[in-house]
């Protein structure tokens, strides 16, 4: 092989000389091409820099795409494809996020391998572990459970690469179990509560009695405290907390123990198809006739799914695409969603674009992959677009402070176009909504 | 919240509940007990039945013929899959036969998300029997009352079938001991196709009956499945009477234990499971069945 490639150079006209001269030349070079890390004192770390040292930058993804979450995941994986399309070609919509965005991340082209989570921890870190360790994964995400979510983040944190949250409604995933290497742009229990519960309050007056569906895991638990301890404050009181295991089948004995309550207000927290399962059943037993609906954690595709009971129910959301009437950016952002994909996004689509935006500007801003240097970019704090106005990041706590889009369920004539289910009713800066950061008990950890 | 209104209303729910876990059951047991194959594709066959009537609904808005498609198909589909797959595995060590019955739901739930989308579909019940009926000490939607009547008459012809029938009892004779029914000179391998079929349709009638009480996605059958392992271990694998049994046992089991707390009602559901397995290894009504 060797003979043939010096015999084929002879034949071009090229000198053995001229071939070995141009031979150590390209070794030099890439030798000094590699200096910069380590002339810059940035010890191996993680995946850094075996990585990022060719001309690629790789990314794990892990969504749920069978299972009770699938419909959320394809529509969040489908935003993260997106947005590593736009970072690679340098799209103007990321160039608005990530200023310094050229093509791909300092210049390497980003390229992902996909994994079905099924939405369950095991098979989430199983597949994650397998991109770092075989593909060098320089960011890892996943989520919509926050099961899901906090079990990464411990994975991001052991093995020092930075992990961008998925859809993830826990407190926990911020707070307790929150950890130096893992940041979360969407809103969550605590802050879906502080917006949607002074709404409530308004609508259904004070004194109410509620009624809760919750999932039996961190991310159900945590929204219906946070929801509890705000409704308090009003003088609600909780008449029955149904917990039900993620996937149930039926709802039936759940909702007949709803219906027996007394409650005047149902707060579905479920999410994904147990939400709309539940929600349906609910109908069937009469329920939604007894007492209105809320969803504190809205699910994308809910409203479609369920078919017209989504109509005057309140919701607090990440997004919504008729925002576009207010926020420039999100009506880029919807353009280029729905020419691709032939659907207005929904807010897992949005979180996911966002996230990878913010994470490949404070890539850009730290001019380096070296993790503690991007994580010291996010914890500047400094203030950055995203398609709903300018956000930052906490450093104490890594979560984004966000705005909360309260929506309610749009009659059916009232909607302008097939796509039109929901009315923003309010934008509530995320500013107002935070607990303090060390509320939740959070404790970042180590650098290195 | 503990009251007698709740818990008589919780006892009947139960019951509704119960009966659908019977017939859902029922297909899989007797294809155990006759051909000896545990098929992990009945929640799969389960979840087609449900698509094949949905399917059937949009071209005629007739609820009818929605159960009459979703059960045939599922029992042609079920014959296909034992005369192309299930009969080569007969005569190879059982993990053999989980594994492509395993494979072959797996295959079927791909095969529908990627026609239909995770997205879920719905099957509205008869316009007869939407809305929800007053029984006195309870509200309870009209239609999952019908489900209890409509599966009592599905046991009642699965009965008629398995103890008054002659293929019936050729199906009852090959659960006891297949060789000597084969050795008298029935074709023991064509009435096994005949019972994968009818196994396959009673899976399919209660995909596409339970169709308007949930909304159907890919995934409908995996999330029951479970539920439908654990009725057969209670009433016994192989028993048909046990299979109606376990059913409404685990109804009650899941519906009252949720009135005291709701997070133990499928803990309570497994730990009736591993009692019976302890006291009855075979199950409530169940026999040794074949080797």
């Amino acid at each position: 092989m060797k003979d043939n490639l010096i015999g084929r150079g002879l034949s071009l006209g090229i000198s053995r000389r001229r071939l070995l001269q141009g031979s150590a030349g390209l070794v030099g070079g890439t030798l000094v091409q590699g200096l910069p890390a380590f002339a810059a004192d940035k010890p191996a770390l993680g995946t850094y820099p075996a990585g990022v040292s060719g001309s690629t930058a790789f990314i794990g993804i892990s969504v749920p795409r069978t299972g009770t979450y699938a419909v959320q995941g394809e529509d969040e994986l489908k935003g993260y494809e997106l947005a590593v399309e736009h970072i690679n070609s340098g799209h103007e919509l990321i160039k608005k996020i990530s200023p310094k965005t050229t093509k791909g991340v300092l210049g390497k082209e980003l390229k992902y391998g996909v994994a079905d989570s099924a939405a369950k921890p095991n098979e989430a870190v199983q597949a994650q572990q397998r991109f770092i360790s075989e593909n060098k994964a320089i960011m890892i995400t996943g989520g919509t459970s926050s099961a899901v979510a906090v079990a990464l983040n411990k994975l991001a944190q052991r093995e020092h690469v930075i992990f961008v949250c998925g859809i993830s409604g826990s407190n926990d995933t911020t707070g307790k179990d929150c950890v130096r290497y893992g940041f979360r742009q969407d809103f969550f229990g605590q802050t879906a509560a502080a917006a949607i519960g002074p709404v409530m309050v308004k609508t259904f007056g004070k004194g109410k009695k509620a009624a809760y569906l919750t999932p039996d895991y961190t991310y159900g638990h945590t929204v219906t405290k946070s929801m509890q301890d705000y409704l308090a404050t009003a003088g609600w009181t909780t008449a029955t907390d149904q917990v039900a295991p993620l996937g149930a089948p039926d709802y039936s004995s759940y909702l007949l123990n709803v219906a027996n309550s007394g409650a005047d207000v149902l707060i579905n927290v479920n999410w994904g198809h147990d939400a709309v399962l539940s929600t349906q059943q609910a109908k069937q037993f009469g329920v939604l006739d007894k007492m209105k609906l809320v969803v504190p954690y809205q699910v994308p595709f809910i409203a479609p799914e369920t078919k017209g009971l989504m109509q005057g129910v309140y919701a607090a959301t990440d997004y919504w695409w008729t925002l576009e009437d207010k926020f420039p950016l999100a009506k880029i952002f919807n353009e280029t969603f729905e020419k691709k994909y032939g659907y207005k996004p929904e807010w897992g689509a949005e979180n996911a674009y966002v996230s990878f935006a913010h994470w490949a500007r404070m890539v850009e801003e730290a001019g380096s992959f070296y993790p503690p240097d991007v994580i010291k970019a996010y914890e500047k704090g400094e203030t950055i677009p995203s398609l709903v106005g300018d956000v930052h990041y906490r450093a104490e706590d890594h979560q984004c402070v966000r705005p909360v889009i309260i929506v309610r369920g749009k009659m059916e004539k009232d909607m302008k176009s097939k796509d039109d289910y929901w009315e923003v009713v309010e934008i509530v800066p995320g500013e107002g909504l935070m607990q303090k950061p060390d509320a939740f008990g959070c404790h970042l950890g180590e650098y290195s | 919240m503990i009251s007698w209104p709740n818990l008589v209303s919780q006892l009947f729910n139960g019951l509704a509940l119960g009966a659908l876990l019977a017939l859902i059951s029922s297909g899989l047991t007797i294809i155990y007990g006759t051909l000896g194959v545990l098929n992990l594709a009945h929640g799969a066959m389960f979840m087609i039945g449900g698509y094949a009537g949905y399917v059937a609904y949009q071209y005629t808005e007739s609820f009818i013929a929605a159960v009459v498609a979703g059960s045939l198909f599922v029992m042609l589909l079920g014959v296909a899959m034992e005369r192309l797959i299930i009969r080569h595995f007969y005569h190879r060590p059982h993990e053999d036969q989980l594994l492509v019955t395993f494979g072959l739901g797996i295959c079927f739930v791909e095969i529908v998300r990627l026609i239909f989308s995770s997205q879920s579909q719905v099957v509205p019940p008869p316009p007869m029997l939407q809305g929800i009926t007053n029984l006195g000490f309870m509200f309870y939607p009209t239609y999952r009352l019908a489900v209890v009547g409509i599966v009592a008459v599905a046991l009642g012809a699965l009965f008629l079938i398995l103890y008054r029938t002659r293929l019936g009892m050729i199906v009852r004779a090959g659960i006891e001991d297949s060789v000597m029914v084969d050795s008298l000179g029935i074709n023991v391998y064509r009435v096994f196709m005949v019972v994968f079929g009818i196994g396959a349709m009673a899976a399919g009638f209660a995909g596409i009956v339970n169709a308007p009480v949930v909304s159907l996605t890919p995934g409908v059958g995996d999330d029951i499945l479970v539920e439908t392992f654990v009725v057969v271990v209670i009433g016994g694998v192989g028993s048909f009477p046990g299979a109606i049994l376990g059913g409404l046992i685990a109804g009650e089991i899941i519906s009252v234990t949720s009135m005291f707390n709701p997070g133990y009602a499928y803990v309570m559901l497994f730990a009736a499971m591993t009692l019976v397995l302890v006291v009855r290894p075979h199950g409530l009504l169940g026999v040794q069945g074949r080797e």
